[in-house]
């Protein structure tokens, strides 16, 4: 009952931390996009010999003249550059640059070319995705839970799991594009948009868990009032919540902190997303169900009250 | 009971053996459970991917998807006559926001990572077209105009490179050959081509041979332009342009340009592996070294088995003896898991093997669902074998709508996806539903075989949970 007795309390902390997120993406403009959504060039390679000074390679880039070329180490021998767009003789231009004209020995180890075409088709396609994810979990809570009508439709239920959809998402991208602006290896790619999707399927996950409780208990009418029913199922369903949370989120820090590179950021981003996914499910979208009943019945009063009147 | 055990023992036995066959046949291939070894995607095991763009500016709508198919073909044989092993070949509809959805091609070749030799590798593939000469008449009259001009204007002095191209890009006509105009006969129409010398000069010659549909085509084109000439151009440029004398029934064309034997022997080889039907430019590439993919794929397998030990530590802490049980369902779901990759197969990608660690995390959420519902249960006093049946009544319907939310979005995910990101949402969807059965089917079976009854403080203890 504790939750949600003090509602506001975390209202206002769930308000905070979306109002933080937004100015997060505000004020870390241009965001940190991966050559996938803005099309460009990124050469990974590795100097068996050792790498040279980062200035001398630098050097030899600028004499190409390509505009928003970007270098910088990665691991222990390697070295990562961004660029345009390029084209096969260009590629091999870069190749040279980056051997200081083939005097030192690479190993490439990948080379992505990407064509603005391609970039911006993703980039919508993103967008579509994130909102069908969306509508169709709405559309499935409410007609999942199209039996319980009373007190409050079925349609409350998917209202309240977007709104904590969307507090779940809106987290994990802002602090992801606050560390992508100080780190340029935490891009905004393909795999952060599946973080972002796997995460609205998971979040949702835990919120049925939740509502499911309450489904059965307003069944069985074990309490009168609404907002007593949906406390006590918070509090008989928070253990497994923060436990099916948990086993996840073993799996993502080991991700992240054993896995392999390509999947480290999109490790971290489900570790921040399933908590706040955890968190708004047990804290956010149970006191809200609670908020939109109190609120429909208020309304239905002050109908009945004005009648009256009449 | 007895028969509950023996279902037990069955699975149990099962799990072993599916286990046992998965790494028999990773650790010898050549032994019995060797046939079907585990697919890795292109990040993994190294390699280039190559996404092209088809030109279909010249193709009737109607004819997209066939031309598409004959490109695909081409570019395959292209690709298989280089011993590239399992390359994969496929065509796509990239959608856009204007005008016509653009057509691709997705040309995937493990084991190579020169871009440079890929590139040549699928770009030798000559590109054969017939032309027939424009007719006189406005439209010509508008193109060399077009090129006088340009040619006025290049004559400028002090030009720099960039301003010169800016002059070539800005009139559309002059993209179109004044002279000759396209006709419908191209590379796809050839049946074969052959090494011919001439009778009276002896200089080498190409015999092209055409197909049923091309001889008609060329009787058709050469009866139309008798005294005319008729141009054929090979990778854009005219290789020879002969006057037709008559009409040509026989579907055999012959063109004698200025090479010598060698080059005419090469040009026969590249127009019978295939001559493109339409021209392709490339949009993208991608190419992963191996040693980078093999990184990927021991740190995978690392993450993995340390997030297995602990999740098992977990079960077997917070739900003793159920978790125990919840450990032996993990295992059979992950020897499930790996047979169906191998059995699919499943390509396995750095995002495939993320997808399949995560589910991992989530096999066991309908463990615990039922477990803490089980709990429950029993702290109503109520008799073990009861309380555990109960418990998986009551957990079922969240079990089911939470994996019907999960299996929403993966299969949006996989529509979403680039290869990596469909190799992340099938691995995790198959994860959810191979799980459904792990999680509870299995459990179930183990839980009633050890056949605990009465609710006795060391039952209450055995099969509780939490820090109590």
């Amino acid at each position: 009952m504790f939750i949600i007795n003090n509602r506001k309390f975390f209202f206002l902390l769930s308000g905070l931390l979306m109002l933080l997120s937004v100015v997060s993406m505000v004020v870390f403009r241009p965001w940190n996009f991966s050559i996938e959504f803005t099309g460009g060039s990124l050469l990974e390679t590795g100097f068996p010999d050792g790498r040279p000074n980062i200035d001398e390679i630098k050097a030899n880039l600028d004499k190409l003249n390509w505009a928003g070329t970007q270098v910088q180490p990665t691991g222990e021998d390697g070295i990562i550059v961004r660029t345009k767009s390029l084209t096969e003789p260009e590629r091999q231009d870069l190749i040279n640059a980056v051997s200081s004209g083939g005097t030192v020995k690479i190993e490439e180890r990948r080379f992505n070319s990407i064509g603005p075409t391609i970039g911006a088709e993703l980039r919508s396609k993103a967008l579509w995705a994130i909102f069908w994810v969306i509508i169709a979990i709405v559309l499935f809570i409410a007609f999942a839970f199209r039996h319980v009508s009373q007190p409050i439709s079925s349609w409350a239920y998917g209202i309240a799991t977007v709104f904590s959809l969307i507090h779940d998402v809106m987290i994990p991208t802002g602090i992801y594009i606050m560390l992508g602006h100080y780190n340029i290896d935490m891009q905004i790619d393909a795999l952060f948009i599946t973080a972002i999707l796997t995460i609205l399927g998971f979040s949702v996950h835990d919120t049925i868990v939740v509502f499911d409780r309450t489904r059965e208990n307003l069944k069985l009418r074990t309490w009168k009032e609404f907002d007593v029913t949906v406390g006590h199922s918070v509090a008989q369903t928070i253990t497994r919540s923060i436990n099916t949370s948990l086993t996840v989120l073993f799996m993502c820090l080991t991700l992240y902190f054993v896995g392999g590179e390509t999947t480290k950021n999109f490790a971290l981003t489900l570790a921040i997303g399933i908590t706040a996914g955890t968190y708004s499910s047990i804290c956010f979208a149970s006191p809200l169900l609670v908020s939109i009943e109190e609120w429909q019945r208020k309304r239905s009063e002050k109908q009945a009250h004005a009648y009256k009147k009449k | 009971m007895w028969r509950k055990r023996f279902i037990a023992f069955v699975l149990l036995l099962a799990g072993a053996g599916i286990s046992y066959a998965v790494y028999q046949g990773e650790a010898n291939p050549t032994s019995t459970f060797g046939g079907k070894p585990f697919k890795y995607g292109l990040d993994i095991q190294g390699g280039t991917e190559l996404v092209y763009e088809a030109d279909m500016s010249t193709t009737a709508g109607s004819d997209v998807d066939q031309t598409m198919e004959a490109l695909r073909d081409v570019i395959e044989r292209r690709v298989n006559l280089f011993g590239v092993s399992e390359p994969v070949v496929q065509t796509e509809v990239g959608s856009s926001l204007s005008g016509q959805p653009s057509q691709r091609l997705i040309v995937d070749l493990p084991g190579v990572t020169d871009i440079e030799q890929a590139v040549a590798l699928i770009g030798q593939t000559p590109l054969l077209e017939f032309k027939t000469e424009r007719p006189d008449g406005p439209e010509k009259k508008a193109i060399q105009d077009a090129f006088a001009r340009a040619q006025e204007a290049m004559k400028k002095p002090g030009l720099t490179d960039a301003e010169k191209q800016a002059i070539v890009l800005a009139d559309p006509l002059l993209n179109e050959d004044p002279n000759y105009v396209n006709t419908e006969l191209n590379g796809a129409k050839l049946a074969k081509a052959s090494l011919n010398f001439d009778q009276r000069t002896n200089e080498p010659t190409v015999l092209l041979t055409f197909t049923d549909e091309g001889r008609q085509l060329f009787a058709d084109i050469t009866k139309a332009n008798v005294d005319k000439t008729v141009a054929i151009y090979l990778d854009g440029l005219p290789i020879s342009a002969p006057v037709v004398r008559e009409e040509i029934l026989d579907g055999n064309a012959e063109i004698s340009g200025n090479f010598n034997v060698k080059e005419a022997q090469e040009l026969v080889g590249r127009l019978n592996s295939g001559a493109l039907p339409v021209a392709i430019n490339l949009l993208s590439t991608q190419t992963v070294g191996a040693s980078l993919g093999e990184r990927a794929l021991t740190s995978g397998v690392k993450a993995g088995i340390v997030g297995i030990i602990l999740v098992a530590f977990f079960l077997l802490l917070w739900y003793r003896v159920p978790g125990l049980v919840a450990t032996v369902a993990l295992a059979v779901y992950i020897a499930i898991m790996l047979l169906v990759f191998k059995l699919l197969p499943v390509t396995l990608t750095a995002g495939g093997i993320a997808g399949f660690i995560l589910s991992i995390g989530m096999a066991v959420d309908a463990n615990i669902l039922i477990f803490e519902r089980m709990k429950e249960e029993i702290h109503k006093e109520k008799d073990l074998a009861d309380a555990m049946h109960d418990g998986f009544a009551r957990a079922w319907l969240s079990i089911r709508d939470s994996n019907i939310s999960s299996l929403i979005s993966t299969v949006i995910l996989f529509w979403f996806g680039t290869s990596l990101i469909k190799g992340f949402a099938l691995t995790l969807g198959l994860g959810v539903l191979v799980s459904m059965f792990s999680a509870i089917t299995v459990t179930r079976t183990f839980l009633y075989a050890l056949g605990t009854r009465g609710h006795s403080r060391a039952v209450k203890f055995f099969f509780g949970s939490g820090i109590k």
